[in-house]
């Protein structure tokens, strides 16, 4: 007997893509690890930190999908809490460097010997700790968009300005973290890491576990989203989306409501972030830019406004995009395809290529329905369908 | 310097003739002096500059300016002495007589970097008796910096005949110069010489008060020390006025850049991110006119920017046309969608002139009547950022005026204010809402074609993320909807900006009181935090539209 909120948070389609997305994250680590180097099916090392990096962006989609396609907040600074989830991870992993590094100094990282800093700075302490800095890859972009969210909506900022400072908020970080004096490694960022737990962050073994997490990352984000959009809650969200000022006169403290759902989701871009830096091996303040959390927004965008499972889906399909078309000949036309991914979408494909199957989906359903029920007039019921946007 | 004189060579010996009729001619040192080139010993040679510069005689310029350029000829054994004019021509030193040439065994006379300072002075002094005040004013300069007490008594000679104003002032200053650096001057002749720098003001003044040697008397002292207070605050509201203009002429490219974003978001309610792009279009136009002018009609150059303006214009803004009727018109209604939309736009745009021009920097030109500079009192100002001023103020005039007499600004604002009216009205407003957006793209361009104007190149990063926000910010500040908000939004952003950016030991001192840590950057964050925190306060801009009417 399964509890009742995993039936209703599970129908088949999310049961289908959490199976796929559990199958990939164990068959793909195994096929790279167990199988010997010359069989065809051996996995090489650096797909699978490939794919371990669109199944991160396939998590932060997920948490651009809550606000956007749930709750109509259109954040376009979401790559500032990817990165600083990145960040924390980064400053724990610079810290596990130890003497190893280039300046041989046993707490102070290469870069701060380097800008001559004499002793480790305040925000820096804790960092040596896995827990300290896995607490705050959720604290620190959680505490940000709580503080940006609750002056931003509580003064009922909504739209396109909401959309424009958040991007203004993604810039002034882009700027401070390019700050040498700002101690987070200045434009270099935080590199050359040599260990994570204890283990070689290099290995094949550790990069096999490292994607097989983001995959259970990845379920978990899942999990936690449509658990969300099909509680009350949930619906309370739709209802802001779709029409704001009257679930406010409806009672419901429409500021409350968002403000939750955009700290949590900046929390699940952190821990996007966090699993994002072992496996690229870098973190630096081009992360933070303006371009990228757009890029991210496109991605949901394809696949499906409003439908988790298409929200991860674009993230796979445009990364993967991206990366056939900027490593081949095509590369000077990577900036038209994805400029032209945006306008085409947004034009022909609002729904996302998940929402207009399901649309399709349901239309033929319909017909089904009416066609085999002719005898019996119109009561062909067309369940209606939550994550049609 | 170099350059001055040999502008200056022609005149000078005119004036000099001049000069002649009223000093009598001495035989016997002037020669001496002359002979004494030949000696080819540099102690004798600035004996000899010496005599010459006070001699008064006609020859004691070209002499000098031979000496300074390499162009006087000294025999050893006859210790006869050459100078070659500028057109070539030679002639003996002494007398003025024209020689065939310079014999060979003349050898041009040496100097050394002490006889190089001395020769300055002694020109200087020498053009102080000019018949053109300029150049009279010039070296009186010369003289203020120098305060060479042995010119004294010539510039108290040209103090007595000035009558040209400024030249009278120069005069006056450079006598001050010298009498405060003087040192057998008296106590008040010195705190009266202050006084004459103090009310100069400039850095000049300020360099020669505080190089004042130690051993003065008191009072001295202290009218010198409360004389470079007061030039010190005085050029401190130089350097507002001077940082307030550089503001106003770039803020005024960024104004247009507003403008134009004024009128797509803030009159049609279109967010375009593409805005930028239609600023870069602007500066390619520019571009590819000056290219051609230059490679087919140079002799049109200084028309370029004259063609390339309203080009800019009628580029951008059809381009502006297409895009609305492409992709725009689609997405009425749905804001969201648009902003990426456009933003994807803006990726198309810029790799399409990346993959046309390159990505590397194409030089735009000034044309003439553009280049140069003016002073006003110590604030340098530029032609080409007045011209831009110009422009921009001009483009805002036939704007407003465009949309108060014309019918299609009166169709626009009809429009604006309430759609489905006008359309009842017959008005056609999807040909308005094209019009007006290409009008709003149009501008933008203009923007571009000005903006190469105040950096000599173009790029594809001319119009950077950094200055669409600046833009973004100034339309959120001064509230849509509204033309002059633009306006309003851009100058205080552009006061908000100087302040943060410029925030100086300077303006500290001046007394804004802030302690002087933040750098341009950590300026520029400032404000994108102060507009996080501005918009929570006034979501529709300083000078919202009040009313029902903004919900729409």
């Amino acid at each position: 007997m399964t509890p009742h909120f995993l039936t209703r948070t599970l129908d088949r389609s999310a049961t289908i893509f959490i199976l796929i997305v559990a199958a990939v994250g164990i068959v793909l680590p195994l096929l790279n690890l167990l199988l010997p180097a010359d069989s065809p099916l051996q996995v090489p090392t650096y797909l699978i930190s490939l794919f371990g990096k669109y199944v991160c962006y396939a998590i932060l989609a997920l948490s651009i999908d809550l606000i956007w396609g749930y709750c109509g907040i259109l954040s376009l600074g979401h790559g500032a809490f990817f990165a600083l989830g990145g960040y924390a991870m980064g400053m724990y992993l610079m810290r596990q460097i130890g003497s190893r590094g280039v300046y041989g100094n046993p707490v102070l990282p290469d870069f701060m010997v380097f800008l001559n800093y004499k002793e480790l700075p305040w925000y820096w302490y804790g960092f040596d700790m896995f827990w300290f800095a896995a607490l705050m890859v959720l604290l620190a972009p959680g505490l940000l968009a709580f503080g940006f969210g609750w002056l931003a909506f509580r003064s009922r900022v909504t739209g396109v300005y909401l959309s424009i400072i958040t991007q203004a908020m993604t810039y002034a970080l882009l700027l401070a973290f390019f700050r040498n004096d700002f101690g987070f490694g200045g434009n270099n960022g935080l590199t050359d890491f040599k260990d994570i737990l204890g283990f070689n962050i290099q290995a094949d073994g550790t990069r096999a576990a490292l994607f097989a997490l983001s995959c259970l990352g990845l379920i978990g984000a899942f999990m936690i989203c449509r658990f969300i959009v099909t509680s009350k809650l949930g619906k309370v969200l739709i209802a802001v989306r779709d029409a704001e000022s009257r679930t406010r006169f409806l009672g419901y403290r429409v500021e409350s409501y968002k403000l939750f759902v955009f700290t949590l989701s900046a929390c699940m871009a952190g821990v996007a972030g966090a699993l994002y830096v072992p496996q690229v091996g870098i973190i630096n303040p081009g992360e933070f830019a303006p371009g990228n959390s757009i890029e991210a927004v496109i991605w949901v965008a394809v696949g499906g406004r409003g439908t988790l499972v298409g929200a991860a889906l674009g993230a796979v399909v445009v990364n993967y995009a991206k990366t056939v078309f900027t490593s081949g000949a095509l590369a000077p036309y990577w900036l038209f395809m994805l400029g032209a991914l945006f306008i085409l979408v947004t034009l022909l494909l609002p729904k996302g290529i998940i929402g207009t199957v399901n649309a399709w989906l349901d239309g033929r359903k319909a017909r089904d329905n009416a066609n085999a029920d002719s005898a019996e007039a119109e009561d062909g019921i067309i369940k209606p369908d939550l994550e049609k946007a | 310097m170099n350059y001055f004189f040999e502008r200056c060579r022609a005149i000078a010996l005119a004036c000099l003739l001049l000069a002649a009729t009223a000093i009598p001619a001495l035989a016997g040192p002037f020669e001496d002096a002359i002979a004494k080139f030949a000696n080819d010993d540099f102690s004798d040679t600035d004996e000899a500059v010496g005599i010459i510069a006070s001699s008064g005689n006609p020859q004691a310029f070209a002499i000098i300016s031979a000496l300074q350029e390499g162009r006087l000829f000294a025999d050893p054994d006859s210790k006869k002495v050459y100078l070659t004019g500028t057109d070539g021509k030679s002639a003996d030193a002494a007398t003025g007589a024209a020689v065939a040439e310079v014999p060979a065994s003349a050898a041009a006379v040496r100097l050394n970097n002490r006889l190089r300072r001395n020769i300055e002075s002694a020109l200087g002094g020498l053009t102080l008796m000019s018949p053109d005040p300029a150049k009279r004013i010039a070296s009186a300069q010369s003289v203020f910096k120098s305060h060479e007490a042995a010119l004294l008594p010539v510039i108290d000679a040209a103090l007595e005949k000035e009558t040209n104003k400024a030249a009278r002032t120069a005069f006056a200053e450079a006598r001050a110069a010298i009498l405060l650096y003087k040192e057998d001057a008296t106590e008040a002749e010195k705190i009266e010489s202050i006084a004459i720098i103090k009310s100069r003001g400039d850095q000049d003044a300020l360099a020669l008060l505080t190089s004042l040697p130690p051993d003065q008397t008191l009072g001295v002292t202290r009218t010198a020390a409360s004389a470079i207070t007061a030039i010190k605050s005085r050029q401190t509201l130089w350097s507002i006025s001077q940082n307030a203009w550089y503001g106003l002429s770039l803020g005024s490219v960024l104004l247009l850049a507003a403008i134009g974003l004024a009128i797509t978001f803030g009159v049609m309610g279109v967010i375009n991110m593409a805005h930028g792009e239609m600023v870069m279009i602007g500066a390619y136009v520019t571009f590819v006119v000056q290219d051609v002018i230059r490679t087919s009609y140079p002799g049109l150059f200084d028309y370029s920017l004259l063609m390339a303006v309203p080009l800019a214009f009628l580029v951008a803004g059809i381009l502006g046309i297409i895009i609305e009727r492409t992709i725009i018109r689609f997405l009425y209604g749905r804001p969201l969608e648009t902003l990426l939309a456009t933003w994807g736009l803006s990726l198309v745009l810029q790799q399409a002139v990346r993959t046309m021009f390159g990505p590397t920097n194409r030089e735009v030109g000034n044309p003439s009547w553009m280049s140069g500079a003016f002073e006003l009192g110590q604030i340098t100002i530029t032609y080409n950022r007045l011209w831009i001023l110009c422009f921009t103020l001009a483009v805002f005039v036939i704007l407003l005026a465009m949309l108060r007499y014309t019918s299609m600004g009166l169709e626009m604002r009809a429009v604006t204010q309430n759609r489905r009216m006008a359309a009842s009205m017959g008005i056609a407003t999807s040909r308005v809402d094209a019009l007006t957006f290409g009008l709003g793209s149009g501008i933008a361009g203009i923007a571009g074609a000005l903006f190469t104007q105040t950096n000599a190149y173009v790029t594809l990063t001319v119009f950077d993320f950094e200055n669409s926000a600046k833009v973004m910010v100034m339309l959120i500040l001064g509230g849509t909807g509204r033309l002059y908000g633009a306006f309003l939004g851009a100058a205080v952003y552009m006061v908000l900006e100087d302040y943060f950016s410029k925030l100086s030991p300077t303006f500290w001192q001046f007394g804004i009181g802030l302690e002087p840590v933040a750098g341009a950057v950590l300026g520029k964050i400032a404000i994108l935090v102060l507009i996080i925190l501005f918009i929570q306060k006034r979501p529709r801009g300083l000078f919202a539209l009040k009313g029902r009417a903004i919900e729409a």
